[in-house]
């Protein structure tokens, strides 16, 4: 696949997660960020906890960061859907400040949603009151250091959603994966 | 199967300088602990998610022993979180499961199969390298030594007599003596700075 313009890189995630100071990734696989898992394997400064349903993420990062870890959940918007108690009680109760990457599936740019998971995804953050921002390529990346600062001056989870309008990331080298 | 209490009191005194997670059995705890800054009586932040938390706490500070005191109610809910433990294998984590075979805060409805299911199988099975089974209090009495003595993870899964609540959760008498942002503030205090 050729890059395409406007398309988002893993290595951005990976770099931002790094300049953050991120120490655990706290993971279930989706399709919008499965290039994302291939780089956070070979990258040895993110420990990879893998969950079996995304409500354990939550529980899982309220503990890492109670012990002083920096973690960030990265899951997609039906297991978001799925967690609502566990992020009212783990994180939101507890002021725990995490970064939520939450895969945008079903999200198209035209404002046809290809599937429900996306019509109902911004107003489940709207009703958990959750700030997010709308990443969907390597020109908006900036957007999730604003993520990371407003989720630690809130003590709150903040939400970074990858848009889903090329499939998820961007195959750099077909070769490498 | 035994009181919940009698078991703390076996308990007590290998605790050393661990890391408590009381869950739902805190109220007896909460009056045995000798280092209350290092016990973490969250309540019920959300049902199932304690173990998760525990891990979560295991992994980010490696050089402390966490202990969790669990439900069996709990594992239930989030039976997925089992093979997550074993899999990254935190040899600083011990869980314990307290088994009444009820739902005993909402009146003790039976939970699903509660006279058949073998929570220490099912955590065996998930990979956990230790597990134990007790239904009696001497026999939990003389291995609480050696079990917190093996490296983690480790699974203890124990039957305990129902303490039935069947008052409504807003007239319930609240048995922590901090607020839960205390409780997180003191540990915290006492753990000091993670090493990276």
């Amino acid at each position: 696949m050729a890059d395409q313009e406007g398309g988002f890189s893993p290595q951005t995630i990976i770099d931002h997660l790094k300049a953050n100071n991120v120490t655990h990734v706290v993971w279930l696989p989706d399709s919008e960020t499965n290039f994302l898992y291939v780089l956070l394997q070979e990258e040895p400064s993110l420990d990879l906890i893998a969950v079996s349903r995304e409500g354990q993420a939550f529980s899982t990062a309220s503990g890492l960061s109670v012990g002083g870890a920096k973690p960030v959940i990265l899951i997609q918007n039906t297991g978001l859907l799925e967690s609502g108690d566990s992020l009212r009680g783990w994180v939101m109760g507890m002021n725990i400040p995490v970064v939520l990457m939450v895969g945008y599936r079903g999200w198209t740019r035209h404002g046809v949603d290809t599937d429900t998971a996306a019509t109902y995804t911004e107003h489940f953050l709207h009703a958990f009151g959750i700030k997010y921002y709308l990443v969907e390529s390597d020109a908006d990346a900036d957007r999730i250091a604003v993520a990371f600062e407003r989720a630690e001056s809130t003590k709150q989870p903040v939400a970074v959603l990858i848009g889903d309008e090329f499939h998820g990331f961007v195959q750099r080298n077909p070769n490498q994966y | 199967m035994f009181q919940t209490a009698d078991m703390f009191k076996a308990f007590a005194p290998y605790r050393g300088n661990a890391v408590v997670i009381p869950g739902r059995g805190g109220r007896h705890w909460i009056n045995l602990s000798d280092k209350p800054d290092r016990d973490v009586p969250l309540g019920d932040p959300a049902m199932g998610g304690h173990a998760s938390f525990a891990l979560g706490l295991a992994l980010a500070r490696p050089d402390e022993k966490i202990i969790l005191f669990d439900s069996e109610g709990d594992i239930l809910m989030n039976m997925g979180a089992l093979p997550t433990i074993a899999e990254k294998d935190p040899k600083n984590f011990y869980h314990f499961v307290l088994d009444n075979g009820v739902y005993a805060t909402t009146g003790g409805q039976p939970v699903p199969n509660a006279e058949n299911i073998q929570y220490d199988v099912i955590a065996k099975g998930s990979g956990y390298p230790s597990t134990y089974a007790f239904d009696n209090l001497e026999d939990f009495a003389n291995n609480i030594e050696e079990i917190l003595s093996k490296p983690g993870p480790v699974f203890v899964t124990m039957k305990v007599v129902p303490e039935v609540e069947n008052v409504p959760i807003g007239q319930r008498v609240r048995w922590q003596k901090k607020t839960r942002d205390q409780t997180i503030a003191d540990l915290q205090k006492d753990l000091g700075p993670r090493k990276s």
